[in-house]
């Protein structure tokens, strides 16, 4: 789960890393009570899920509060890389002398968590460990023995930072990061750029900050954050129910049972031809209900012409699914064309309930080629 | 012979007297595992159909020489029960639960780190001997006896795999669910060194995903150390990049982790990389009767 800048920042504020004071603002008026609120000159930051937000125009320094009414009043409704700004985070501006950028990651092939840490921040990172890979010290912790503080100090000297004050400061931070990424469950902690003022104080300008899902059940104030609206409001649906599901933007809708099965499928349709208009998989279980659940969810997308319904029973059972299907049929009153293969566990009872009931829309197909065939002509 | 389950196997299920455990633990002991015990704390001098319940898993290991734990605990406390099963001295576990917390898996797979146990999961379909034991939720009738080595990410992928392999008279050795989540206990590679020693393992088929950089260090591995025939599938040459794809570790990470980035890797290698399941048990096959 990704958060927003602000919610990233507020974690950073219980570990005590140093940011600006901010306020959220959901509109014009809130923004300029805001910067009213905070005193003298403010940053109206767009709160998005995604980067390349100060290049789009959605971040403006305000003198004013009547600034900061104007530009909360541009930058609201902005389409940002498909994410339209609803919130705004209104903050104290910062004078900058340096930007530095600090990060700890998941480092899934190391299986450690990693510290990245250079002077040259403020740009993409993959930026800099292209261009200046020696000006990135990268430092891998070992779980189970946690941050040790002479690890700071690798980063700080490494990166060649020389002020005293500086190093002492950041080298708090980093402790600070790695407490925050242990204690909400983390897969990234970024600090981009972390400032250093005019006056010499080290203090977080940005944040982006993603939580472990599975780790939800542990923290609640952090699965509240989760922003429903910002999801592709398909997505949202699905989330609902219970079904997994993402959105692609074809017009053939994919059921499988099972993440890899359901992945296969969608490849097999791009390469017969067609575009997937999604990832839907039922899960383990299969039950009718879940069937009935999943094709409710592929079928709000107006945008799909033909569904493919693929499942290789094992715990899930092959007659329990072809219920589900021709329940769904009646229930929803479905006419799109449906390609059902069905192999595995009680397959051909499975085959027999549909022969039986042979809607006009449904078609079973034996194998998982000829079905992905069939379902991208039906779309056509 | 096979690897991780067989004959030898003496298993103990860590959540026996749940629904979910008591299904496919019973189901297990069908197909002929010996299914010794099971443990769920405050429940211990119970049985399951016959099959004593202890509290802790020592207890199941010194009572009934359990050597094999499989966990079906909810994922809030599959680490712990992880934690105990190689505490107690069992050399396998076998962990089913999905949505373990990936900084569980981080410390679990550390303390691991040269304690000589083999931890398979989480978020796996279990492991598969055919004739010999099953350990797991794998459905076993679409399995049979042979002398090919299947290695995967994904349970219901595998199985249309072995189904076709079936349909064309080939068997397996073993099937291992290695589980689809970022951290796993055993690797691609740590698979692959154990199917390279079983004798009765001929070829070995690896089954892939998008996310991570599991199959592009496999791909090294098996140039290196693996002198048995591979054939290689990979899933998600259609997936959009930062999407989960089902499975937690299912997830392009801006431009690494992509399925033609680890069919590229493996084909470098010399290592065949089928573009369907269908596709991958007809290589096999033509290796096979080459």
């Amino acid at each position: 789960m990704d958060l927003y800048e602000y919610q990233g920042k507020e974690l950073f504020r219980q570990v005590g890393i140093p940011v600006s004071d901010g306020r959220l603002a959901l509109t014009s008026k809130e923004a300029r009570a805001a910067a009213e609120e905070l005193g003298g000159e403010v940053v109206v930051k767009a709160q998005v899920l995604t980067g390349g937000r100060g290049k789009a125009g959605g971040v403006k320094l305000a003198a004013t509060p009547d600034e900061a009414e104007a530009y909360a009043q541009d930058i609201l409704g902005l389409d940002i890389k498909g994410h339209v700004v609803k919130r705004l985070w209104i903050e104290l501006a910062s004078d900058i002398a340096k930007e530095y950028y600090l990060s700890l990651t998941f480092d899934r092939g190391v299986k450690k968590p990693l510290f990245m840490f250079t002077t040259q921040g403020g740009v993409e990172i993959e930026q800099v460990a292209a261009e200046s890979p020696d000006a990135l010290v990268r430092l891998h912790v070992d779980p189970l023995e946690g941050f040790q503080p002479w690890q700071a100090r690798r980063l700080v000297y490494g990166a060649g930072v020389t002020d005293p004050s500086e190093q002492k400061q950041i080298a708090k931070i980093v402790g600070q990061l790695y407490d925050a990424f242990v204690r909400f469950d983390a897969m990234l902690c970024e600090i981009n750029p972390l400032i250093v003022t005019p006056d010499g104080l080290v203090k977080a300008l940005d944040s982006k900050f993603t939580v472990d899902d599975n780790a939800l059940h542990r923290h609640p104030a952090i699965a509240e954050m989760r922003d429903a609206e910002a999801a592709d409001p398909l997505e949202a649906l699905a989330r609902e129910k219970h079904v997994t599901y993402v959105k692609l933007d074809g017009d053939v809708g994919v059921c499988g049972n099972g993440a890899g099965l359901t992945m296969s499928t969608v490849d097999l349709v791009t390469f017969a031809g067609g575009r997937p208009a999604n990832f839907c998989d039922l899960g383990g279980g299969g039950s009718a209900q879940g069937v009935v659940d999943a094709l409710s969810v592929v079928t709000s997308d107006p945008q799909v012409k033909a569904i493919f319904f693929n499942i290789f029973g094992g715990i899930t059972r092959c007659d329990e699914v072809a219920r589900g299907i021709l329940q769904a049929l009646v229930e929803m009153g479905l006419d799109l064309p449906i390609v059902v293969r069905l192999d595995g566990t009680n397959a051909e009872e499975g085959r027999r309930i549909l022969a039986e009931a042979a809607p006009a829309n449904l078609h079973v197909s034996p194998t998982m080629l000829e079905a992905a065939k069939l379902a991208v002509e039906l779309a056509a | 012979m096979a690897i991780i389950v067989d004959d030898d196997t003496r298993l103990v299920v860590q959540g026996l007297t749940g629904s979910e455990g008591r299904f496919h633990g019973l189901r297990n002991r069908s197909y002929g595992t010996n299914l010794v015990a099971g443990v769920t704390p405050g429940k211990g001098g119970q049985d399951v159909e016959g099959v004593p319940i202890y509290h802790t898993v020592a207890d199941a290991v010194s009572e009934q020489g359990a050597n094999t734990a499989m966990v079906f605990v909810p994922a809030a406390f599959a680490a712990d029960a992880v934690y105990e099963a190689v505490d107690a001295g069992v050399g396998t576990v076998i962990c089913v639960t999905e949505g373990v917390p990936a900084h569980d898996m981080l410390r679990i797979h550390t303390y691991l780190h040269g304690r000589g146990v083999t931890l398979i999961g989480p978020n796996c379909p279990g492991v598969l001997s055919p004739g010999k034991a099953n350990v797991g939720i794998m459905p076993a009738e679409i399995f049979t006896a042979g002398n090919i080595g299947l290695i995967s990410r994904s349970g219901t992928l595998t199985y249309q795999i072995g189904h076709e392999l079936s349909q064309m008279g080939l068997g397996n050795s073993t099937i291992v669910g290695i589980g689809g989540d970022p951290i796993v206990g055993s690797s691609f590679i740590d698979v692959l060194a154990k199917f390279q020693a079983d004798p009765e393992t001929e070829y070995v088929v690896m089954v892939g995903e998008i996310g991570g950089d599991e199959e592009e260090k496999a791909a090294a591995f098996i140039e290196a150390e693996v002198t048995k025939p591979v054939v290689a599938y990979i899933a998600g040459f259609t997936a959009p990049p930062g999407k989960t794809m089902g499975h937690a570790g299912a997830i392009i990470s801006g431009s690494s982790g992509t399925a033609e980035g680890k069919k590229a890797a493996l084909e470098a290698k010399g290592i065949r990389v089928a573009r369907t399941p269908t596709e991958t048990a007809e290589i096999v096959a033509e290796i096979a009767r080459r």
